[in-house]
This record gives C-alpha cells, sequence and structure tokens, in this order.
C-alpha cells in the first residue's frame, strides 16, 4: 500500500487585498485534519484551492504538495483528490453500479471492470445495491456508495466538505466511523471541513480553526 | 482520442464567435440588400444610380400611409392588449389554484402555429362561422349568413384579437420563467402582511422586477405583431392591407421595377416598427412615473375583487376560444354537407383527408427535415455556447441578451426580403440549405433562452464530483451534464422544431416558392376560400409541434426506465 501525504506549504489565500488565511500543514497518509471556522472565514475557499476549482478572482501563493508533487496550478481532474461533499450527489441518471464503473479508472474488460466493482461493494457489504436507482437508496447508503465511489478512482488524497451535515444524529456516527476507516485502511491524506465539533472530535487528528491563521 | 479532444475544445472555444456571426451577419446583409435596391442600387435589375425616386413611389401609393399606421397601432395595440391580460391574470391569481389549471392549458397553444390559430379564429367568428352557426337561427334569426366585414375588416380589428390570441401564451410563459427567477412569494408576502390587497401588491413589488425580464419579449412581440405576415394575409385587412403585407405584394409583382419599391417600403417597415417600440418605450416612462407617484401614497387597494373577476373571465375566454378554433378546425377538415344555420355538418368522414394526402404529404416532409435541421443546428449550436460560457465562468448580461434577441426585434420583412435579393443575385434561392440556415436564426434565440437557465442552474458539485474523480471536461460534458439535462434538452429541441414548423416568410422569401412547406402552403390556401381543405392543412400544422412535445415528454422514460430522477422532473 502507497503512502500518500498532502502539504500545504505556506498556503496563502487572498481576495483582492484582503488576505484570507495563512497555513501551513502536513496531513500524512491516514491521518484527518480537520478545519473549523465560522461561515465567510474561507473553509470552502481552501478546499477549491486544493481540489482545483479555485475561482480566478481569489490569489494564491505557496503550494499544495502531493505526494511530494506540487499539484497547486494543475487541472483539478489530473489531481487525484477525492472529493466529498455534504450530499452524496451520485449521478442520478446511473444505476449505483454504473456510477461506481465511471468513478474507476479506464481499463480492463467490461467483465473485469464490474467484477472490481463487485468486490469492492462486496466488500463493504453492499453488494445487492449494484442495480438499484441511486435515488431509492437511504441517505446513509448513499453517502457510503459515494465514498466507495471515490475511492475506486484511486485517490491520493481525501477532501471532506461537511460530508455528515445532511445525516441525522445517530446514522452520522455510524458513516463518520465508516469514512474514517476506509481513509485508514487506503493510507490516505484527509483534510475535513466541518462546522460541528463532535466530527472534528471523531476524525481523531489535529484540529486548526481558519480565524487563527489570518 | 486526443484529436477528437482538441477538435471539441477548439469548437467550444469558437462557439460565441460563430453566434455572433450567426445572429448579426443575416441581419446586416439582409438590411444591406433592402438598403441598396430602396436607394436604386441593384444592378442585376439595372439599377445602377443612387436615388430617392423609389422611396417617394412607395409613399405615393394610395393608401401607404394607412397601411403604416395599421402597422403601427397593431404592434403596440395587441402588445398593451396582451401584457395587460397576462400580467393581470399573474397578480391576480398567482397563487391560486386556477392559476395552475390555466398554465396547463397555455404551454400547449402556445406551440399551436400563428396560421393555424388564424383560420380557426377565422372559421369561429366569420359570419358564416360556428358561433353564429350555434346562436342561429333561434338567437339570431339568421337563415343566411349576414353582410358583416368581421374577418379582414379595414382597422384590422380581427388581426388584432387574432394576434392577441397567440400573444398572451408566449408573454404567459416569459413571465412564467421570469417569476421563477425572482422571489416572488416571498416579496408578494412581505407586501400582503402589509395589508396590501393581491393585485396592488404584485404591481407594487413583484412587477418592477419582473418587468426588467420580460421587457426583451415584450419587444419582440412588438417587433412581431407590427409585422407579422402570415396572420394579416388570413385576418388582416386587404385594401389597403398592413405594411408588410403589401410589401409581399410588391415583391411578387410581375412588374420588376416593383422590387424597388418593395425595398422601399421594407425600409418604412423598419420606421414604422421603430416609432411603435419608441412609442412603447415613451409609455414604459410614463406608466413607472406614475406608479413612483402612487406607491408611496400608502394606499391598500384591498377591493380587487370585481378587477379579479375580470381577469380571470378574460383568460378563460381566451383560452375557451383558442380550443373552440382547433375544434372547429378539426370539424372543417372532416365535414361532409353542412348548411349554413346548421351547427354540425350532417357527415363526418376522412375523405378528404384520403384525397389530399398525397399533396400535403410533400410539403409536410419539407417541414419536417427543415424543423429536424434548423433544430439540431440551434440546440447544438446552444449547448456548445453554454458550455463555453461555464468553462469560462461567464454568465450573459442584459446587454449580451439584446444580441440573442436581435433577430426577433429586427422585422423579418425587413432584412429576409434584403436576404432573398442577395441570394437570388447568387443564384442560391429556391433550395434547401439556405431555407433550413435561415430557419436557424429564429430558432436560435429560443432554444438558448429555453436553455440557458437549466444549463446554469445544475448544480455544479456534480461536475466537480467528476472531475475530481479524474475526467476530463469533455467527457464531464457527454456524459454528465447533457444526459442529466435530457428533459429541458428535448423539451428545446420540440420547441425549436414547433418555432421552425411555424416559419412563414422565411420559407417563402428564402425558398423562393420552390420549398413549399405544410405553412406556405396552408397560408396559400387563405384566398381561395376552401375550409375543409384549410382545415385539413392547419390541422396537419397543429399536428407536427404537438407530436414533438410529445416525443419529448415520452423519450426520457423510454431512455431511463425507472430512474427517478426524470420521473420527479416531470412532475416539477
Amino acid at each position: 500500500m502507497v503512502e500518500h501525504s498532502l502539504h500545504l506549504k505556506d498556503l496563502r489565500i487572498s481576495l483582492g487585498d484582503e488576505l484570507l488565511f495563512h497555513l501551513d500543514a502536513e496531513i500524512k497518509a491516514g491521518e484527518v485534519l480537520s478545519v473549523m471556522g465560522p461561515s465567510g472565514s474561507g473553509k470552502s475557499t481552501l478546499l477549491n484551492a486544493i481540489s482545483g476549482f479555485l475561482s480566478p478572482r481569489f490569489t494564491c501563493e505557496g503550494q499544495i504538495l502531493l505526494d511530494g508533487q506540487d499539484v497547486t496550478h494543475q487541472d483539478p481532474s489530473l489531481r487525484k483528490i477525492g472529493l466529498m461533499f455534504q450530499d452524496p450527489l451520485l449521478f442520478p441518471h446511473m444505476s449505483v453500479e454504473d456510477n461506481l464503473l465511471f468513478a474507476l479508472p479506464r481499463g480492463g474488460s467490461k467483465h473485469e471492470r464490474c467484477e472490481k466493482v463487485r468486490e469492492k461493494l462486496r466488500a463493504v457489504n453492499l453488494e445487492e445495491l449494484g442495480p438499484r436507482d441511486p435515488l431509492t437508496l437511504s441517505g446513509g447508503q448513499q453517502s457510503r456508495i459515494a465514498l466507495m465511489r471515490l475511492l475506486l478512482s484511486n485517490p491520493r488524497a481525501l477532501l471532506l466538505d461537511e460530508p455528515f451535515s445532511s445525516l441525522d444524529v445517530e446514522l452520522r456516527a455510524r458513516v463518520r466511523q465508516f469514512v474514517f476507516a476506509q481513509a485508514r485502511e487506503n493510507r490516505l491524506p484527509v483534510l475535513m471541513v466541518t462546522h460541528d465539533q463532535a466530527d472534528a472530535e471523531a476524525a481523531g487528528g489535529p484540529i486548526i480553526n481558519l480565524l487563527n491563521h489570518k | 482520442m486526443h484529436m477528437t479532444n482538441r477538435a471539441l475544445n477548439i469548437l467550444f472555444w469558437a462557439a460565441p464567435f460563430l453566434v455572433i456571426l450567426l445572429l448579426t451577419a443575416p441581419l446586416l446583409a439582409g438590411l444591406l440588400g433592402v438598403a441598396a435596391p430602396a436607394l436604386g442600387y441593384f444592378p442585376t435589375l439595372g439599377g445602377l444610380e443612387l436615388t430617392w425616386d423609389h422611396l417617394h413611389k412607395a409613399m405615393h401609393v394610395p393608401g401607404f400611409w394607412h397601411s403604416v399606421h395599421l402597422s403601427i397601432w397593431i404592434g403596440l395595440a395587441t402588445t398593451l392588449i396582451s401584457f395587460v391580460i397576462v400580467v393581470g391574470f399573474f397578480a391576480a391569481f398567482w397563487d391560486a389554484p386556477i392559476f395552475g389549471k390555466i398554465t396547463r392549458f397555455i404551454s400547449p397553444l402556445m406551440s399551436v402555429p400563428h396560421a393555424a390559430a388564424a383560420f380557426g379564429f377565422a372559421f369561429l367568428f366569420a359570419p358564416s362561422g360556428w358561433l353564429i352557426r350555434i346562436l342561429s337561427p333561434w338567437a339570431t334569426g339568421f337563415d343566411r349568413p349576414p353582410d358583416w366585414l368581421i374577418i379582414n375588416d379595414p382597422l384590422g380589428y380581427a388581426l388584432l384579437a387574432g394576434l392577441v390570441l397567440k400573444e398572451v401564451p408566449f408573454l404567459f410563459l416569459m413571465c412564467l420563467t421570469a417569476a421563477s427567477q425572482i422571489n416572488v412569494d416571498q416579496r408578494l408576502k412581505l407586501a400582503r402582511t402589509l395589508g396590501y390587497g393581491r393585485i396592488w401588491a404584485w404591481l407594487t413589488v413583484v412587477m418592477p422586477a419582473l418587468y426588467r425580464q420580460i421587457r426583451l419579449p415584450i419587444f419582440a412581440v412588438i417587433a412581431f405583431s407590427s409585422s407579422v405576415v402570415d396572420v394579416a394575409l388570413i385576418l388582416g385587412p386587404n385594401l389597403p392591407p398592413s405594411l408588410p403585407v403589401q410589401i409581399l405584394r410588391w415583391m411578387n409583382d410581375p412588374d420588376i421595377e416593383m422590387r424597388f419599391v418593395a425595398a422601399a417600403g421594407a425600409v418604412f417597415q423598419l420606421a414604422a416598427t421603430l416609432v411603435a417600440l419608441l412609442i412603447w418605450r415613451l409609455l414604459e416612462m410614463l406608466c413607472s412615473y406614475l406608479m413612483r407617484q402612487m406607491q408611496t401614497k400608502g394606499m391598500r387597494h384591498q377591493n380587487d375583487q370585481i378587477l379579479r373577476g375580470l381577469f380571470s373571465g378574460t383568460m378563460l375566454t381566451l383560452v375557451l376560444i383558442s380550443m373552440a378554433s382547433l375544434i372547429i378546425l378539426g370539424i372543417w377538415s372532416l365535414a361532409g354537407y353542412w348548411r349554413f344555420p346548421e351547427a354540425l355538418p350532417r357527415s363526418m368522414n376522412f375523405s378528404r383527408w384520403m384525397e389530399n394526402a398525397p399533396y400535403f404529404w410533400g410539403p409536410t416532409f419539407n417541414a419536417i427535415q427543415i424543423g429536424i435541421v434548423a433544430t439540431l443546428i440551434s440546440v447544438g449550436q446552444t449547448l456548445i455556447c453554454l458550455e463555453n460560457e461555464c468553462r469560462h465562468n461567464i454568465r450573459l448580461t442584459q446587454k449580451a441578451l439584446r444580441l440573442i434577441y436581435l433577430p426577433l426585434i429586427v422585422p423579418q420583412i425587413a432584412f429576409i426580403s434584403g436576404i432573398s435579393i442577395l441570394l437570388v443575385r447568387y443564384g442560391l434561392d429556391g433550395s434547401f440549405w439556405p431555407v433550413a440556415l435561415m430557419h436557424v436564426v429564429f430558432v436560435f434565440p429560443y432554444t438558448y433562452l429555453a436553455l440557458e437557465a437549466s444549463f446554469h442552474d445544475l448544480d455544479p458539485r456534480y461536475m466537480q464530483t467528476a472531475a475530481a474523480l479524474g475526467k476530463s471536461q469533455n467527457r464531464i460534458f457527454f456524459q454528465i451534464k447533457l444526459p442529466m439535462l435530457l428533459r429541458p434538452i428535448l423539451t428545446a429541441l420540440a420547441l425549436g422544431f414547433a418555432i421552425s414548423v411555424a416559419q412563414y416568410l422565411p420559407t417563402l422569401l428564402i425558398g423562393a416558392g420552390r420549398v413549399p412547406t405544410i405553412t406556405t402552403e396552408a397560408v396559400a390556401l387563405a384566398s381561395g376560400g376552401d375550409r375543409r381543405l384549410i382545415g385539413i392543412y392547419a390541422l396537419v400544422q397543429t399536428l407536427l409541434p404537438a407530436v414533438g412535445f410529445a416525443l419529448a415528454l415520452a423519450l426520457p422514460k423510454l431512455l431511463y426506465p425507472n430512474k427517478i430522477y426524470f420521473a420527479k422532473q416531470r412532475e416539477a
């Protein structure tokens, strides 16, 4: 298993003349860095910068190093950084299985590809969901499939954008455990943006507040 | 793979330039093709000197100024009446149950071609029409059709009514789209809790924002109704006719010299439409001044029951007339022997349909072919443009939208006649492709406006998710965006097809009569007066867009069975 790492080196993002934050952090494989802060403090801007969707209105200085490689200005589709939002966003015109096949990198026969997807589903006891319409799944199931979709694309890091806030309390803890366990198992560095203290504590990693990084 | 990606990227990059070319080049060429002969310069016909003669000649044709007045008056009156009816109904019934019911009728009515609606209207209200038949002889005492000039009346009231019947659904749908983009419910709640009556609340807090959004469609209605040809040929005055019909007559005059006069007439048409637009602008200023005066006085106008009744009555009547027009077209197309005061024909059968099928099949097929080609080009172009906007993070401003509306705001007859003159000059008239491409100019604005909102409203996180999974922008476009937008795309296709099928003037002039479609053939029947035949042609003309919309509704279900996503969209 490859050990991935995400290093935000002297990262400064500003809007016009105003500096939003100045961050220096290294996330090791299997580690979760929780980023907190009130709305407007630049949490989503940070995620956009790392994933490659930063609006040109912002200026970004410093470096984003993924496995030691500078990806600061790379095209988002080449970065191999997995994104998970508050909503699972399974593509509604595809079945669950098609969603997963869509994420799987090119290569292999149709049969091999399907087998890979099924194997992945079996590993987390969700194999019966393959042919289903994603919109018929429960919220928890959708979140788990969304994570599986992400992992199938062989990412080098995970970004979580308030990933559990659409789930109710009970489900929340279970899905949270699931996501963190998968990240550890796949040796992925994780950056999670949240405004829920419980999420941050459950992650078990360092917690930073963007307000302290002006 | 790399090559196709490269080619696609170039296509996306070039799209805006192509669109600007598409929207402005025919206009400029057409206006040039009108202005030059109007001023006497047209070497093919021996015009080599610049002269005012042709403009003078047009002005001195008997009844010319009456024709000009007619155009301006019809343009303004149609727009004003339709506008008041639509806005009044929105204000009075926005959150009432009747609103939803009427909405369900309005969309299908919008897709009825103008010519078909006009024929239906004539069959209903002519002295020998259905209405008088139903009322005779028991109520009216007539056993022969009265000698009244209801249709083709010299002041154009029949034309006005026929146009209002078609422009109300158009403005209704435009208002509906605009209303979905501003926060109507919240605004209304606020004003209503302050004690304002329904209608007055709407006019003071919703209208100003809404009007900004529907201004260009209104301009399009003014331009269209001041320069309409097909409806005017069916319902409009004859001696003298409205200006655009007069121009068409000059163009078809056997005396080749009259081509110059026709071009001069087109210049006057341009001016007439401009005058109508300017008068509307003055009205706008007056109304906004009055509104500003009144809204600060604190009047609540809670007693609007009578007004509300009036608006619901008008809207219901309109819908009823439209439905009845379609029904009477159907009855006439099947009618056997039908003596005057009898309410229904003695027998109904398909014999006329069978007899005429070989004749209307050709023009129908032409209309389908042109419609499909023009619509596919328009929607393709629209999608490429919108994707390009997306990639560069642009959203068109109100100003840029004006460019999109340009072909709808410049009177068709004023620039198409110019293009046709140029095409004749280079021997390109009367063939399929020029006609189809001309249709694109009029279809594209509608497909663009129909798709713009849904394209931009698609949750960008879906695309970010796909990009994070390592997919290229082109792949995301084809595998995520297009399928997720399937329903709006199909609706835009159906709308574009409906617009194309209904085109009369571009088909007639660019096709030089050699590319007959069901629409040009139907309008050509107007002077003949064979109601059974007209009924058949008008009905075929109505059915084509209807089939298009039915397919647009059914296809997502067939392509993606059991997908909740598409079923949900249908309810919305």
